[in-house]
């Protein structure tokens, strides 16, 4: 099943991984830390079995470990009170999580129900506007409210996105924390089971929306038309237009005359565009008197709906506690051999998963590249169509860096030990 | 703390803990209590253990009551309990009662147990949270003026920075929105806000009740209490952890570690209820696989009837739910053996799914009846964990129906499983109860109703699934015995009588 052969993973290590970035950026500084020393990696070797527990002294220590074993890929841990490889020498009560990025896993799978265009593993990149709606929504709350700047975006290889936040703040953060600012962002719940997924307003009332989902609901109005309504089409179709209808308030007339003239359209195999419904709706709605309690219910459900489809769906266990692992950048996806490269996400809506650096490529232009030159560097990386995104890691790390540098400083000026 | 120390040292500690206070004649000048100081004082091995055996009381309920999720929370509870054993008189009270020694017991025994409970994660967390609620519940019941003495001393005056008037203006808009509790202009601005850093008022944040901007949250007065009460929680935290670390120098002391170790098992035990083993419930029985589907339909509750007709229809389950029904039949009496041809034959009889099935499913199995891994005795999930554990995901069945399905998926289940009919007051009571978040009042409100209005016993609510099948099972049984009687006492005088349909109903039980 692999399409990606251990003697291309092996390739790939040897020649293109970007170690130093990798390193530089887990690290935050020249020479090893703890940042490095004590963190945990963990391998899944061809053949699946999982290595835990593994650490390294420095950059080139992990590049050797990796190309003796040739894992399909590895993730990044946490950092532990001692080393990850000493965890069977040192008491259990003294081996503990104690820093680790911020991080989160958004996944197409949740996203399921309300994509159209593909199912299952696939994705394309009308589908990938849900993943980039929510990027935009999440980037701009780590920022703006929690005043993180350290925030990488990474394509997952397949079918989601990652993101890290590296600032001292986030990395610092208990697990009580991370489950606090988890529960503050997640607002669709509920399992498939579930039809109404968002409630927004304390006890279900009429009262006022929480500025965070103020905003993100403004962030996310106009992609909702032209993600749900124009490209993903999501009412035409009669499941569509009925699941639409059951997030609207149960008891409202609305819905009997909108259904009536839905199943008359469908009835004459007519049924009307997303955008028709949509306007059939609002028009409705606008009819009602202004200030009743029956508009500002519907109102709300109106809301409630834009965000149902657009809202955020993350993993809330991989944020939720310090010592989750995940994949490292710049793996290589093992069945789609797609890296996992980081992502701006100011241009996050122009990303095409189907259309990243892959290994099979990547090694036809190191093989040009051996043609011209007659021989074999390491670091080729730079030659290729991965360079592009080594350079936007290297650009956020040096940002880190220089923050971590210029506090260290400050820090040297006060006379604390750092 | 543990006689040990010279006396010298004691006085000297004494000072250090402020316990000496100048301006008052108590040691203890405060009912409240924040435990930042170990105690000094020479305590004898009896009282070591009697007083922490008092606590532990109180916070068991605590937890117990928290469990069973009380509507009116847990204020009552503690109340009681604290007056049975652990009460603590204001300082009005002075004249009449020894405050130093009953605040003193209250000091004493919270550091013991510290002891007991900071040995695991599970323990920590539990202890954690039920001595803050003790805490919250004695904070807020604390007279203004001794409460604002209290947070004096702990230099608890408004946390953080208020924000200035042209701010407060500013953002008034998102404060408003922000804060449930501000519904007028008046209210606003009366409010003072204070500037604290968003991971100081986590309970906050988590229920959004708080504006958030560059990582801090403006967190109005009213919420003070909020900001102390999560002080007191993750001090406690950060000191319970210390004492793991420093406890390996307690092990040498033979004389305590039983007792520690006693109180921990006892509370978790008392939590997890009675039912731990696995291959038979506490009534000694056995239940064998083909007993399932039968008792399904008479027995469980809904969360396990959901996942039950889900594993019949799609011949598959996903791991949350493997993990919540497994255990669950393993308390109800499922011995392993028949667990693992329960399952087996439950899913798709496919090569794939098989292999599958022995390669990892037998094993969590195994593992869940404690035959694999830790071989620890792993309890069956209470409603409290079910209901706010993960949710379930798209294909996934576990989780409580209560709290997970929508409103329109439940109201049909409950007609279709349960036999409430859907325009009904029984109907609309329990979904008045979901929506109010009483997931267990809702669901045992489904108990009394399929069960001839019988609740589960003592007026308490559903607690755990194992319990609500357990107490159907007893009723059952009740009903059986009184059935038999009857029926004994009419082939008495009509010789003839065949067995009532009721009984031949029951007769496979
Ligand atoms: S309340 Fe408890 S027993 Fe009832 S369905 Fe929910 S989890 Fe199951
Ligand atoms: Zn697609």
């Amino acid at each position: 099943m692999p399409s990606v052969e251990p003697q291309m993973t092996l390739a790939y290590y040897r020649r293109l991984f970007p170690w130093k970035s990798l390193y530089h950026w887990l690290n935050h500084q020249i020479p090893p830390t703890r940042l490095w020393t004590h963190r945990e990696f963990a391998f899944t070797l061809q053949g699946d079995a999982y290595l835990r527990w593994n650490s390294f002294k420095d950059a080139d220590d992990l590049k050797r470990e990796v190309c003796r074993l040739n894992p399909s890929r590895f993730e990044v841990g946490a950092i532990y009170s001692g080393r990850p490889r000493d965890k069977k020498t040192i008491r259990p009560n003294l081996f503990v999580p104690n820093l680790r990025e911020l991080v989160f896993d958004i996944d197409m799978d949740e996203y399921n129900e309300v994509r159209t265009c593909c199912s299952g593993k696939q994705v394309c990149k009308r589908c990938w506007g849900f993943i980039a709606s929510a990027v935009d929504v999440l980037d701009q709350v780590l920022r703006e409210q929690f005043g993180y700047t350290h925030i990488l975006w990474v394509y997952s290889g397949r079918r989601g996105i990652h993101c890290w936040v590296s600032d001292q703040a986030a990395l610092a953060l208990s697990n009580e924390s991370r489950w606090a600012l988890v529960e503050y962002l997640e607002l669709v719940r509920g399992g498939a089971q579930s039809e109404k997924r968002v409630h927004t307003r304390y006890k279900n009332g009429l009262g006022a929306m929480h500025p965070m989902l103020s905003e993100a609901l403004s962030t996310l109005q106009g992609g909702f038309s032209d993600l749900v309504l124009e490209d993903q089409d999501c009412f035409r179709s009669t499941e569509g237009w009925n699941k639409l209808l059951r997030l609207l308030p149960q008891d409202d007339d609305i819905i009997a005359t909108l259904r009536e003239k839905w199943e008359e359209q469908d009835s004459i195999g007519e049924p009307s565009s997303s955008i028709d419904k949509w306007e059939d709706m609002r028009r409705e709605i606008k009819k009602i008197s202004k200030d009743s309690t029956r508009k500002k219910f519907l109102s709300i459900a109106v809301e409630e709906i834009v965000l149902q489809y657009t809202y955020p769906r993350i993993d809330s266990n991989v944020s939720k506690t310090r010592n989750h692992l995940l994949k490292s950048p710049f793996c290589l996806h093992p069945s789609t051999g797609n890296v996992c490269v980081p992502v701006d996400p100011a241009r996050i809506h122009e990303f095409d998963p189907t259309n990243v650096p892959n290994i099979e490529q990547l090694l036809r232009e190191l093989d040009q590249l051996i043609k011209e030159d007659g021989t074999e560097h390491h670091s080729d990386w730079e030659r290729t169509s991965l360079a592009p995104y080594v350079r936007l890691m290297d650009q956020h790390v040096a940002g880190l860096m220089k923050e971590v540098r210029t506090a260290n400083r400050a820090a040297a000026l006060k006379g604390t030990d750092f | 703390m543990f006689n040990r120390s010279t006396k010298k040292e004691k006085e000297k500690d004494k000072e250090k803990d402020g316990l000496v206070a100048t301006h008052s004649p108590l040691a203890y000048p405060h009912r409240l209590n924040f435990y930042e100081e170990a105690p000094g004082h020479n305590i004898t091995l009896e009282q070591f253990e009697m007083w922490a055996i008092d606590r532990l009381r109180v916070l068991a309920e605590i937890e117990a009551a928290r469990v069973r999720n009380v509507p009116d929370g847990i204020k009552n509870i503690v109340n009681a309990q604290c007056e049975k054993y652990l009460m603590l008189h204001p300082n009005s009270d002075a004249a009449s009662v020894e405050l130093d020694t009953e605040r003193r017991k209250d000091h004493v025994s919270h550091f013991v147990l510290r002891l007991a409970f900071c040995r695991s994660e599970e323990l920590r967390q539990k202890f954690v949270k039920a001595e803050t609620d003790l805490f919250k519940v004695r904070f807020l019941g604390e007279g203004t003026k001794d409460r604002a003495a209290f947070l004096a001393s702990k230099s608890f005056g408004p946390s953080g920075q208020p924000i200035s008037d042209d701010d407060k203006r500013l953002l008034k808009n998102q404060l408003m929105a922000a804060t449930s509790s501000i519904k007028t202009d008046t209210d606003f601005e009366s409010e003072t806000f204070y500037r604290v850093h968003w991971t100081k008022v986590t309970d906050l944040v988590a229920s959004r009740r708080v504006f958030i901007r560059g990582g801090y949250a403006y967190v109005p007065s009213a919420s003070q209490s909020s900001i102390v009460l999560q002080a007191f929680q993750s001090r406690l935290t950060a000191a319970l952890e210390m004492t793991a670390r420093a406890l390996p120098s307690l092990d040498e002391d033979d004389r305590l570690l039983p007792i520690i170790n006693h109180f921990s098992q006892g509370f978790l035990a008392g939590i997890a209820g009675e039912h731990h083993g696995g291959g038979e419930n506490s009534y000694g029985e056995t239940v064998t696989k083909d007993m399932i589907d039968d008792m399904a339909k008479k027995h469980f509750p809904m969360c396990m009837r959901n996942i039950h007709n889900a594993l019949r229809r799609d011949r598959q389950m996903k791991h949350q739910g493997r993990l919540q029904y497994t255990l669950f039949l393993k308390v109800l009496g499922l011995p392993i053996e028949e667990a693992i041809l329960f399952w087996r034959e439950s899913y798709a009889n496919d090569q794939k799914t098989q292999d599958k099935f022995n390669k990892e499913y037998k094993y969590n199995i195994r593992h869940s009846y404690g035959l694999e891994g830790k071989r620890a005795n792993y309890p069956a999930r209470d409603c409290r964990s079910i209901i706010t554990g993960n949710p379930p995901g798209a294909n996934e069945s576990h989780g409580c129906p209560f709290r997970h399905f929508s409103t329109s998926n439940l109201q049909s289940a409950l007609s279709a499983l349960y036999g409430v009919p859907s325009l009904s007051q029984d109907m609309s009571d329990i979904l008045n109860a979901v929506e109010a978040k009483q997931y267990h009042v809702a669901c045992t409100r489904v108990f009394e109703l399929t069960h001839d209005n019988q609740g589960m016993a003592e007026g308490e609510s559903v607690s755990h699934p194992n319990r609500y099948a357990a107490r159907s099972r007893e009723l059952e049984r009740e009903k059986l015995a009184r059935i038999q009687d009857k029926t004994k006492a009419l082939t008495l005088t009509e010789s003839d009588g065949a067995p009532s349909e009721d009984v031949s109903m029951l007769a496979g039980v």
